[in-house]
C-alpha cells in the first residue's frame, strides 16, 4: 500500500492571536507541505485557527508510557507553590 | 478533558447551533466528576484497578494507559465502523452534487459532503491512537471484513432524499453521537464532539430543502412526502436491533463507551421529529404514531428488523453499488498517492 509512505502529523492550531495552539488530532501526509494543506482541509474549515503548525509524529519525546506515573509525584509534595499555601493576615488588600 | 466550545475555538457564531449548548451540559457534567476522580484513581493500585477507577469515576482513558485488549477491540471494531459510515456516506448525497437545483444548493452540498470526508478523518486518526493503522481499516472496508451503517445502502431517487437524508439521517446520527461526546475513550470522545458540532449545520440544511419543498408546487411538496415516506423507517433502523437483541451494548455501557440503550435513543429521536414533522407540513408514515400520557413519550411502530439484518448482510438495494464504488475510487486514486509518496521522497534526498 502505498500510503504507508506517508507518515503520521500531529496538528497544533492556534485558535486565535493570544491564545496558544492546542493540538487538534493528526493525519497523514506525504511531506510537512502536503500535511499543512490537509491540515488546513481537514482542522479549520470554519475558521478554527489563524495559525497551523504540523509535527511528525514520530519526532515527539513524551514523558512516559503511562499517563499516570510517578515522574510527576514530586510536584505532588510542594502545595507551597500555591498561592492558597499562605495565610494572609486579615485587613490585608491587594496581596 | 472535554474542550469547552467556548473557550478553545472560536467557532460557536459559526456554528450557530444548540449543541454547543448541549456541549456545555456536556462539560458540566464532567467537571463534577472530575473532583471525585482524583480521589478514586489515587487510591487505585495495578493497572487494571487504575482503568477500573477511570472508568468508574467518569474519566477518560488515554492512549497510553494501560487498557483491557476486549476494550481496545471494542472501541477498534466501533470507531472504524463509524468512521467507514462517514466516508460510504458521501456518496448518496455525492450522486445529487452535480444535480442539485441552484448554485448555492450545490456549493452547501458540496461543503457537507468535504465535512463527511473529514468526520472519517477525524474518526480515522481516534482509531489509530489504537494500536491499527488506516490502511488496514481501509484495506478492511475494501475486503468486506467490517462494515458501514446499513442506512447509507438506500438509494437517493430524488432531490427531496437529499432534504431527508439531513434531516432524518444525520439527525439520527445527532441522537446517536451526543452522547458519544462522553464517551470514556478521550480520543473518540474528542472527535465526536468535532463532528457534531459540524452535523447540526447538515441537519438544518436538509430541513430547510425540505421546508423549501413542502412549501412550493403540490408536486414539490410530493417530492418532500415521498422522500420523507422512504427514509423514516430506515431512519429508525439506524440506532441498531431492539435492546434485546442487542450483542454488545452491555459490555460498552459498563466501559461506558455507550451511555444510552438503542431503544432509548430511538424514542428520544422520535419524539423530537413529530414536532419538527409538523413545521414541515409533512406526516410520519406512522399511523400507530401517537402521544402516550403515560409514558411521555410517543408510541410508534417499529422499524423492519428482518430487513435491517438483511441489508446489514449486505442485501440492501445499494451494497454492492456502494462498495464497487468505493473500491474503483480507491484503485483510481492509486497514482496520486504514489506521486506524492515518490515527490516526497525525492524532496527528502535533494534536501
Ligand atoms: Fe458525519
Ligand atoms: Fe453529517
Amino acid at each position: 500500500m502505498p500510503d504507508n509512505d506517508w507518515p503520521l502529523w500531529e496538528v497544533f492550531v492556534r485558535p486565535r492571536r493570544g491564545l496558544s495552539h492546542g493540538h487538534v488530532g493528526s493525519l497523514h501526509a506525504p511531506d510537512a507541505t502536503m500535511a499543512l494543506r490537509n491540515a488546513r482541509d481537514l482542522y479549520t474549515r470554519r475558521q478554527e485557527g489563524v495559525s497551523i503548525w504540523v509535527v511528525p509524529a514520530a519526532e515527539i519525546t513524551a514523558s512516559s508510557p503511562d499517563e499516570k506515573d510517578a515522574f510527576f509525584d514530586p510536584a505532588a509534595d510542594k502545595v507551597y507553590r500555591h498561592p492558597t499555601f499562605y495565610d494572609v493576615p486579615e485587613g490585608t488588600q491587594h496581596l | 478533558m472535554l474542550a469547552k466550545p467556548s473557550e478553545s475555538c472560536n467557532t460557536v457564531e459559526v456554528y450557530g447551533n444548540d449543541i454547543p449548548g448541549l456541549l456545555g451540559e456536556v462539560e458540566a457534567a464532567e467537571t463534577a466528576l472530575r473532583e471525585a476522580a482524583a480521589r478514586d484513581t489515587e487510591a487505585a493500585h495495578g493497572e487494571a484497578a487504575y482503568f477500573d477507577a477511570v472508568i468508574k469515576a467518569d474519566q477518560k482513558i488515554e492512549p497510553r494507559d494501560w487498557m483491557p485488549d476486549s476494550y481496545r477491540k471494542t472501541l477498534i471494531r466501533q470507531i472504524a465502523q463509524h468512521a467507514h459510515s462517514e466516508i460510504i456516506g458521501m456518496q448518496p448525497e455525492g450522486n445529487w452534487i452535480s444535480r442539485a437545483p441552484t448554485l448555492k444548493r450545490k456549493a452547501i452540498l458540496l461543503a457537507k459532503v468535504q465535512d463527511e470526508a473529514g468526520h472519517g478523518l477525524y474518526l480515522y486518526a481516534a482509531a489509530e491512537t489504537l494500536g491499527v493503522s488506516r490502511d488496514e481499516l481501509v484495506e478492511l472496508l475494501l475486503a468486506g471484513r467490517q462494515k458501514y451503517s446499513s442506512i447509507f445502502n438506500y438509494p437517493t431517487l430524488t432531490w427531496a432524499d437529499v432534504g431527508a437524508i439531513g434531516w432524518l439521517v444525520d439527525g439520527a446520527a445527532i441522537v446517536n453521537q451526543v452522547p458519544l461526546c462522553r464517551c470514556s475513550y478521550g480520543p473518540y470522545a474528542r472527535a465526536m464532539i468535532r463532528i457534531c458540532k459540524e452535523e447540526s449545520f447538515h441537519q438544518r440544511q436538509g430541513f430547510e430543502i425540505l421546508h423549501t419543498l413542502s412549501h412550493g408546487t403540490e408536486a414539490q411538496r410530493a417530492m418532500a412526502q415521498g422522500a420523507v415516506d422512504r427514509w423514516w423507517y430506515p431512519s429508525l433502523a439506524m440506532f441498531g436491533p431492539p435492546d434485546a437483541d442487542s450483542t454488545h451494548s452491555a459490555q460498552s455501557m459498563a466501559w461506558k463507551i455507550k451511555r444510552f440503550s438503542n431503544d432509548e435513543l430511538r424514542q428520544r429521536f422520535v419524539d423530537m421529529c413529530v414536532q419538527q414533522a409538523g413545521v414541515l407540513g409533512l406526516t410520519l408514515p406512522d399511523p400507530d404514531l401517537r402521544w402516550n400520557e403515560e409514558r411521555q413519550a410517543y408510541d410508534y411502530t417499529q422499524p423492519d428488523y428482518d430487513e435491517l439484518m438483511r441489508v446489514i448482510k449486505g442485501d440492501g438495494p445499494c451494497n454492492r453499488q456502494r462498495m464497487a464504488h468505493r473500491r474503483r475510487s480507491h484503485d483510481e486514486g492509486a497514482w496520486v498517492r504514489e506521486a506524492a509518496a515518490a515527490y516526497a521522497k525525492k524532496r527528502a534526498a535533494d534536501a
